[in-house]
């Protein structure tokens, strides 16, 4: 189907079924219940999920195939936010001219950006995408605040022209729309307790987060794909055979870059504002993170990894100490105490804690994210094969980009 | 001419925090071989060695004061540092006005101790994974270091004073016939820059003029050559690491009165310490040091008004532009060998 093969096409099929039904998955526990807190399906995070998804493919694309790692995609999805929010101050609230600018400007932002940092490889290309980064979110601060609002950042106002909406008569009070489907609208739907909300604004960013997990799907089954594997195993030995590799790893820069554009446009489209902390190295960090998280070069890691992020981020932080002690209530005191005290280092404001623990682990013991993990311990448990069909899948896994220096 | 000459030495005390980071990123990277995004989280840890010194320095027990009254009439509470039961109110007082320069010899141990088991207990399993590997978990180790001073610091920055006897400003202009008051500039910052010199000349002698530093050079360039010829050079390796701790650590106290620090002033100085060992060139200890004064004093002067006057918001990207124009001009970074990190 779609030019996929049959396990490509499955696997389509099910993140389609995932998103589609994760108003329910992610809500598996009824309203007012104790354990409420860890629903995750509510709209923002929903969106939040997706988008952060569409932003890690992207990445993945990059650094997955070709094995560059860089340290700037946050400025793209800044840039693409910034386009995306003019588009509405001026032309109209309609959020598919906003995406569609997003996209285009970060790709060409990231054009410019690529075309000088690939001069470089290995960490050299990490900190020039990090300097231009960098750079991008000072400059959004300071110098550009016309047109970027510095540190408020910028919102749709009463006062803007946006002149298409003026012409088809609408008043300035319209909010970000598809064609008058408003994004923030939700339909709740209550069944024995249980709660669950369906919104508009998830279900289009879920629509265009299929889209582009299809189409990465196609550039990592393409020719172009496998070219930018063999960039990731031995750039040298494509260049001794005459391949001029710098055109394909433009081009995955690009892509990425317009991936994270796209996530750009998106989160305007959902909530009408941006800041230029969107663009500081943090979050080019985090989206790294993500990534490695989920298992660099996998299909569907990237899309886990955010997800899994952004859960801990929205759930974990808001388990704080009184909630704790409410859980564990029924221990006796001093263990109690001794309970909640050490859970209190990982929940509530300490989550970030606990991020860079399971980071830790993964990246020590499962250099293939919890996908390449999944694999290898699944592998190992139905063993069909023999040992070297398992050694050929860790192979794949790490193959290295650099050689230590010795 | 006197604005530029304040700005340059304006730039002298950040530079000289850069130079330090970068010198030992780049003692890890020219031994280990090893990337280390932790640098930072050790020179946090360095500064915050400097608050716990001054906290533990001003532990003080309650006596009430029935001479003296508080404004609602009751006995007064005064809080007496035990310091002052110990050693007498007067050198008890001192020793707590001094707990900076005090924290240089506490900070040592503990960087050293924190600098030997991170490398024992991780990074020494990362030696022969890929560069990106050793980038992501050590990345994830500031995160756990920082998170973890965090929890016991608190979010805010904590100001920690340098001793009042260096509070004031030194008239470097006057001392070199420029009118005075014209080019003032507080002692602390001339004592950081001193001591940065120091550090980094230490550290060069050590490599230049003792038999330990002989080896490490040599395993530097030839490491396998030196195992054969049946030195441990690991061991060695693991030294430098903490030395390398060390210096990060030290560079963190010092630091500490100039900027109070908080739990995330280390990667705010590691992006930038990146950039300033890149532009050095991986691996160039000569070009490290160099780079970070010329970084720290290239933003200083960009930050001059006459200068942004003509071109707007340089001062927040001119690290950056350069490190951009010298990568692109000078591949190696200015100091860099040929085959450090190239693939």
């Amino acid at each position: 189907m779609f030019g996929l093969n049959r396990g490509d096409t499955l696997l389509l099929l099910l993140v389609a079924i995932l998103t589609a039904l994760a108003p329910f998955l992610l809500n598996p526990f009824p309203e007012g219940s104790s354990l409420a807190q860890f629903n995750g399906g509510y709209p923002d995070l929903m969106q939040r999920f997706v988008i952060f998804g569409i932003f890690a493919i992207g990445f993945n694309i990059l650094f997955g195939l070709t094995g560059y790692l860089s340290f700037g995609h946050a400025a793209f999805l800044g840039v693409g936010s910034y386009a995306a929010i003019w588009m509405m101050k001026l032309l109209t609230m309609n959020v598919i001219p906003a995406i569609i600018l997003s996209v285009i400007v970060a790709g060409l932002f990231s054009l410019l950006v690529g075309y000088i940092s690939l001069r470089r490889s290995g960490i050299y290309f990490s900190i020039l995408t990090l300097a231009f980064a960098q750079m991008s979110y000072a400059l959004a601060y300071s110098v550009l605040t016309p047109i970027t609002g510095g540190e408020t950042g910028l919102q749709p106002k009463l006062s803007d022209p946006r002149v298409l909406d003026t012409m088809l008569g609408a008043d300035g009070t319209s909010r970000a729309n598809l064609f008058g489907l408003e994004m923030g609208q939700s339909w709740q739907m209550d069944w024995n307790g249980w709660v669950f909300t369906f919104n508009t604004g998830y279900y289009v960013a879920a629509f265009v987060m299929l889209i582009a997990f299809y189409l990465s799907i196609r550039i990592f089954r393409s020719p172009f794909g496998l070219m930018l594997r063999a960039v990731k195993t031995n750039q040298n030995r494509l260049n001794y055979t005459g391949v001029n590799t710098k055109p394909y790893t433009l081009a995955a820069f690009v892509i990425s870059g317009m991936y994270a554009g796209l996530a750009g446009g998106l989160l305007v489209a959902m909530d009408t504002q941006v800041g230029p902390e969107r663009m500081f190295w943090t979050a080019s960090g985090e989206v790294v993170l993500m990534t490695i998280l989920g298992g660099v070069g996998t299909l569907i890691g990237p899309v886990l990894g955010a997800g899994l992020i952004k859960y801990m981020e929205n759930i974990l932080s808001k388990i704080n100490e009184g909630l704790l002690e409410k859980w564990f209530a029924f221990m006796p005191e001093t263990a109690g105490d001794i309970v909640v005290t050490v859970l209190a280092l990982f929940t509530g404001k300490g989550w970030h804690l606990t991020l860079g623990l399971i980071f830790m682990l993964v990246v020590i013991f499962l250099p293939g994210g919890l996908v390449g993990g999944l694999i290898q311990g699944g592998r190992r448990m139905f063993r069909t094969g023999d040992r070297s069909a398992d050694r050929k899948v860790k192979s794949n896994q790490t193959p290295p980009t650099s050689t230590p220096v010795e | 001419m006197e604005a530029i000459l304040l700005q340059i030495l304006n730039g002298l005390d950040k530079g000289s925090a850069y130079a330090l980071i970068a010198l030992g990123l780049t003692l890890i990277f020219g031994t280990l071989g090893v990337v280390n995004f932790a640098h930072g989280a050790l020179f946090m840890i360095g500064a915050f060695c400097a608050v716990m010194l001054s906290r533990i320095m001003n532990y003080s027990r309650v006596i009430i004061d029935e001479s003296r009254t508080d404004f609602l009439g009751n006995p007064l509470k005064v809080e007496v540092p035990y310091l002052h039961d110990w050693f007498g109110p007067e050198i008890g007082q001192t020793m707590i006005e001094w707990s900076v320069p005090l924290a240089i010899i506490f900070s040592i141990p503990v960087m050293w101790v924190v600098g030997y088991v991170m490398e024992r207990g991780l990074i020494r399993h990362f030696y022969k994974r890929p560069h990106a590997d050793q980038i992501l978990v050590t990345f994830g180790l500031a995160i756990v270091l920082q998170e973890i001073v965090k929890h016991f610091f608190g979010a805010n920055p904590i100001p920690t004073p340098a001793p009042p006897a260096f509070a004031g400003s030194f008239d470097v202009g006057a001392l070199i016939g420029f009118d005075p008051n014209v080019i003032i500039y507080p002692y602390w910052r001339l004592i950081y820059f001193a001591f940065a010199a120091l550090i980094i000349g230490a550290v060069f002698a050590f490599l230049q003029f003792t038999t330990f530093g002989l080896v490490v050079r040599a395993g530097m360039n030839d490491r396998e050559t030196v195992g054969l010829l049946g030195i441990d050079i690991d061991k060695r390796f693991t030294t430098m690491f903490a030395i390398a701790a060390c210096v990060a650590g030290l560079a963190g106290v010092m630091y500490a009165p100039i900027n109070a620090p908080n739990y995330h002033m280390g990667m705010d100085f590691l992006v930038l310490s990146f950039v300033v060992v890149v532009v050095g060139g991986m691996g160039s200890l000569g070009g490290a040091v160099l780079a970070g004064f010329l970084l720290g004093v290239l933003e200083s002067i960009a930050s001059m008004s006459q200068v942004i006057e003509y071109l707007p918001g340089i001062n927040q990207i001119v690290i950056y532009l350069v490190a951009i124009i010298i990568l692109l001009t000078r591949p190696r970074g200015l100091m860099g060998r040929k085959g450090v990190m190239e693939e």
